[in-house]
């Protein structure tokens, strides 16, 4: 199939809009081929995951673009950066690297992003809606967008987020197109028991488990419970995303395009069929927490993805009258916006008296600022479970919010 | 005589090395760009570098910031030689593809179909060049 531009995508590919629309258009252009879409779609946002620091090569492209003139032409949010600007002083790591990134973060807005600074820009008002075109880079916000707002995005990377941004344009393939967003492989809960249906870490551990069969497939679930919050369907992409390459899934009953099974399947048959037991939950379990009860934990980390104003919202009743062990530190990744209702309401008092460290614009686990390296971390992040052991050389406790601040108080591995 | 294998090209260039089979790995996050080894303790491969080597992969796994790990890795000469993979993965491609625009530097990637990929194996001598695989005897 040969891709067929419209005059506007030759005009840019010609210089016409400039010559960093030019340098975006070529590289989108390669890329469609590649994929051999016939042709491009104009998407209404953006989400650029280029931000975060990975070496020269990062800076050399953004820093390539701002010379080149180069100005977003969609509304466009950034992705999660190596440093926390509000609190500079949590960053550990190299000063040449920071600056670096700082720089980088500089360019991204000389670009015309907005400087958002978070990994859950769907927790942002404006967010995307059911059946927009969006080109979202950051794999627990791609997985987030299609599957729970609808919006439709494949699964974009670093550069080619920004090629999209500044075009406007994306090839029309993957998921941006209705038939590629059928439900394949059927995970049903039939068999799970009401306590594990009812546990708080349920989504994790079906997110676990679905990235690691359905490689890049689409998962339908079946049976998750009413209930389940956007939060949960939060942690189900994030650890899909992480353990696996899920890029969207359905679940019956409570995302967008799933009212129905047969809805969600497009009413074709399902590929396959999978029951989950309670087995396979607590096999999921033991993967992600490595570390037994009582063993001392050097930190605690909250919000991978960032921490939503309703997770604070079941953490900070949890924290009422309790102390975090002096030996340990307490850190929460949120977005900027989340931090300034938090200091309104007057939450910030409180986890600050608790010992809670609030981190915004970055992540734990992608930039030093843990005080000990190489120590023992409990999360509640399946993604962060997942990432944190290569990237930090941490071992890792997995368990619930509860769990993580009743662990916090004891300094050790606590588990209901 | 070499055996020949047509493979879809979707980053141009010609590379030569010793052929390296993986599970999927995701390079950001399981991979070092400053010494080109792995570093995901859960990965077979563990440890093992990839410098110079031919990456056979069904293909790339998990975030979508390897390519920034992949390009960075290109810049600094620490990257596979290529990947020979049995999925389009545009993360991985994206990132071979702006090394070459901005350093011009190639690390060309072909997607084989699942019959040939299958003969490949770990050690094996290849070469590639414009969608041709030689595999030297």
């Amino acid at each position: 199939m040969s891709l067929n531009l419209e005059p506007t995508d030759l005009e840019m590919l010609d210089g016409r809009h400039g010559a960093a629309c030019q340098f975006a258009m070529k590289l989108l252009v390669q890329y469609a081929q590649m994929l051999d879409a016939a042709k491009l779609i104009s998407v209404v946002g953006a989400h650029i995951d280029g931000c975060l620091y990975h070496g020269q090569a990062s800076l050399d492209f953004a820093e390539r673009l701002v010379q080149l003139g180069g100005k977003v032409r969609v509304p466009t949010t950034l992705n999660v950066a190596s440093l926390d600007r509000l609190h500079p002083d949590l960053y550990r790591g190299e000063k040449a690297i920071a600056t670096q990134a700082r720089a980088l973060m500089d360019a991204y807005e000389a670009l015309g992003c907005t400087a958002t600074w978070t990994c859950a820009p769907y927790q942002l008002p404006n967010r995307p809606k059911l059946g927009e075109q969006i080109a979202w880079a950051e794999s627990n916000a791609i997985v987030f967008a299609n599957s729970v707002l609808g919006a439709r995005t494949t699964r974009y990377g670093d550069f080619l987020d920004i090629c999209a941004a500044i075009t406007g344009r994306v090839p029309d393939v993957g998921l941006h197109q209705t038939a590629n967003r059928r439900g394949q492989i059927v995970f049903s809960l039939e068999q799970v028991s009401p306590a594990w249906l009812e546990d708080s870490v349920l989504c994790t551990l079906l997110g676990f488990i679905v990235g690691k069969i359905t490689g890049s497939s689409i998962p339908v679930l079946l049976g998750l419970p009413t209930g389940t919050s956007e939060d949960d369907l939060k942690a189900l992409g994030a650890t899909s995303a992480s353990s696996g390459r899920v890029a969207m899934f359905h679940a019956v009953g409570i995302t967008p395009e799933a009212p129905s099974l047969a809805a969600a399947l497009q009413h074709q048959a399902a590929e396959q069929t999978i029951f989950i037991s309670d087995t396979d939950l607590q096999e999921a379990l033991n993967r992600l927490n490595t570390l037994a009860v009582g063993a001392k934990l050097t930190a605690i980390s909250l919000g991978t993805p960032h921490f939503s104003l309703a997770e604070f919202a079941r953490l900070v009743p949890l924290l009422t009258g309790l102390q975090c062990h002096s030996d340990l530190e307490f850190l929460v990744s949120t977005n900027r916006s989340t931090l300034a209702q938090l200091e309104e309401n007057g939450w910030l008092q409180e986890l600050n008296r608790f010992g809670v460290q609030i981190v915004v614009d970055t992540c734990t686990y992608i930039t030093p600022i843990l005080r000990q390296a190489g120590g023992a971390v409990m999360t509640n992040s399946g993604k962060w479970a997942h990432y944190a052991p290569a990237n930090l050389g941490v071992t890792v406790a997995f368990g619930s919010l509860r769990d993580c601040v009743r662990s916090a108080v004891e300094g050790s591995v606590w588990r209901e | 005589m070499a055996r020949i294998i047509h493979a879809k090209s979707l980053v141009a260039g010609i590379a030569q090395g010793t052929a390296q089979k993986l599970e999927p790995l995701s390079f950001w996050g399981g991979f070092d760009s400053r010494t080109g080894c792995i570093t995901e303790p859960s990965h077979s491969g563990y440890g093992m570098c990839l410098s110079q080597k031919i990456v056979v992969m069904e293909s790339g796994r998990g975030s979508s910031s390897s390519s920034s790990v992949l390009a960075e890795a290109i810049r600094l000469g620490t990257a596979p030689a290529a990947f020979l993979l049995l999925e389009v993965d545009t993360i991985l491609a994206t990132g071979a593809l702006v090394a070459a625009e901005l350093y011009q530097l190639e690390c060309p990637m072909m997607v084989l179909t699942a019959q040939e990929w299958a003969q490949l194996e770990t050690g094996m001598q290849l070469r590639l060049e414009s969608g041709t695989v030689f595999i030297e005897d």
